[in-house]
């Protein structure tokens, strides 16, 4: 089947505090997929399960499987850097580096050993392009990255993140410190870099879930209460927490 | 229970408190700085920067100890800097909570606090006697590094911790090692505070007189090699007050050593707020 990632029975725990229960979800290639609940159920340590972000944190542990292109990413001989280039995060708060805006997308390509500055000036283009942000910095490429507007400074990242090439782009709320013009650049975005890549979507906004995705799943307390595609889950929930959440009962 | 004096009295008679003590320290260096400049000024011409002592300084210039200052605090800066960045990233990277690190932690507490004679009198007998380098640049650099080398390292692990996480997470996630985050992001975005600390160790260090008193010499003439003997400003300055030399070139040096502070503090000030600008876009 066309699943970049297979999750399967997945649980996550923080020393002895179990945050992620039974988690099963496949992810289909090349699609958006929306991951919504209220705060605090596990939707962000979920996603940071993907590219093994949560190996920096003390206490954590895990069983289950997660396959990526059908190889388990937590097999001992797999190498956490290269998993990290092909999975790409994006945060919810943006988080440029205090380089210049060109250092923030050549950042990837020199950590992973392209020196040919033509090769580099190339891909930061292409990818501030892909990022529909190029045209407004191409003047001041040598500026500061910190001196952009959030939702600048939020497709830089992303532009960061696709230079490298990922399979996989996961984005933790990436709109919530936005305003809205902000976010529908950022969703326009979303909606084109799906023909390239596979990308998770966090977020709290069920409009912004209905807009972007294909699928969604249902996350609360820690469990996947519905996945499936997006306009079957908004429409006819088949579970009754999905329905109270979707309809603004509670979150 | 009545109150005795009310709230809004109290609360400028305490602003009126705070704002004295701000005061009085700003008199008191001002009258420290100004008393030195005010008897050192007229003593400073050019020919007193640029020529020799005559006569054990009673007369001629300070241009071998403006020299030999320089020399051993570069010497200083040059050894402690490494050192002092490098245990500051591994306590603040690497080490976590442990018990070596609370040791680590309390040592450059320790060495910060250790007086300055006592410095000298280990210098004497370690480098100048043990490892056999003699009275010279080098002995006296290498004891006023182990003076600069807690405060570097302090105020360098202080500011790689405020370097915010989101940026080692941001590195990270794009695949990049631990190593290579700590030295392409975390180093550089904490490069402000390491300078700030690099300047209060050189700032020890150049105005150390007795740490070096037994360990550079007092040679009276340029020093060339790092094996030459040497005497640093804060050192003549001592000789010629305690000897009964001059009084007057007493203060001449103690002006030129102040100003010489003063001018690697403001350039080393603002080369550090270029960068900033230039890193954080405004």
């Amino acid at each position: 089947m066309d699943y970049r990632i297979e999750v399967e029975d997945l649980n996550v725990y923080f020393d002895e505090a179990q945050i992620l229960k039974n988690i099963n979800l496949k992810i289909h290639k090349n699609t958006v997929t929306s991951l919504i609940g209220p705060s605090g159920c596990g939707k962000s340590t979920f996603i940071r399960t993907l590219n093994r972000m949560n190996d920096l944190i003390d206490g954590f542990k895990h069983d289950g499987t997660v396959l990526l292109d059908g190889r388990d990413i937590y097999d001992p001989k797999v190498d956490v850097v290269e998993l990290r280039k092909k999975i790409g995060m994006v945060f919810q708060k943006p988080n440029p580096f205090p380089k210049s805006i060109f250092d923030n997308v050549a950042y990837g390509l020199r950590v992973h050993g392209i020196s040919d500055n033509n090769v580099i000036k190339e891909k930061v283009e292409e990818s501030l392009k892909a990022a529909a942000l190029w045209d407004e910095v191409k003047d001041k490429l040598d500026m500061s990255a910190m001196g952009l507007s959030g939702g600048q400074q939020q497709r830089l990242c992303i532009a960061r993140t696709i230079a490298v090439n990922p399979e996989v782009i996961l984005m933790d709320e990436p709109a919530s410190a936005l305003d809205p013009i902000s976010t529908t650049k950022i969703e326009d975005l979303v909606h084109k870099l799906k023909n390239d890549y596979t990308i998770i979507i966090v977020t709290h906004n069920m409009q912004q879930a209905t807009r972007v995705s294909k699928y969604t799943a249902f996350f609360l307390n820690g469990e996947i209460v519905e996945s499936g595609l997006t306009d079957r889950l908004f429409i006819e929930p088949e579970d009754k927490r999905t329905e109270d959440y979707i309809t603004g009962r509670f979150g | 229970m009545h109150r005795i004096i009310s709230p809004k009295i109290a609360q400028n008679i305490m602003k009126a408190l705070f704002w004295a003590s701000g005061i009085i320290t700003i008199i008191i260096l001002i009258v420290i700085i100004g008393y030195i400049l005010m008897k050192g000024l007229p003593v400073m011409s050019l020919s007193f920067l640029f020529s020799d002592p005559i006569d054990s300084g009673r007369a001629g210039g300070i241009f071998p100890m403006i020299i030999s200052s320089l020399y051993v605090t570069l010497i200083a800066i040059i050894v402690a800097t490494p050192l002092g960045v490098g245990a500051a990233v591994y306590l603040s990277e690497y080490a976590g909570e442990s018990p070596i690190v609370k040791l680590i932690r309390f040592g450059a507490e320790t060495l910060a606090s250790i007086p300055s004679i006592v410095f000298g009198l280990f210098g004497l007998a370690f480098f100048v006697i043990y490892l056999g380098l003699g009275w010279c640049v080098l002995s006296g650099g290498l004891i006023l590094a182990l003076m600069a080398l807690p405060t570097i390292l302090q105020v360098s692990e202080v500011s790689l911790e405020a370097v915010p996480k989101s940026y080692r997470e941001g590195s990270l996630a794009i695949g990049a090692t631990k190593w290579q985050t700590i030295y392409r992001v975390v180093i550089p975005a904490g490069v402000p505070g390491i300078a700030t600390g690099v300047i209060l160790g050189l700032a020890r260090a150049i105005s150390e007189a007795a740490a070096i008193l037994f360990a550079v010499g007092a040679a009276l003439s340029v020093p060339i090699s790092i094996f030459d003997p040497a005497r640093p400003l804060p050192l003549h300055l001592y000789i010629l007050a305690t000897e009964g030399i001059s009084l007057n070139n007493a203060y001449g040096t103690a002006a030129v050593l102040v100003i010489l502070v003063l001018v690697i503090t403001v350039v080393t000030n603002t080369l550090v707020e270029r960068y900033s600008k230039k890193m954080m876009g405004r």
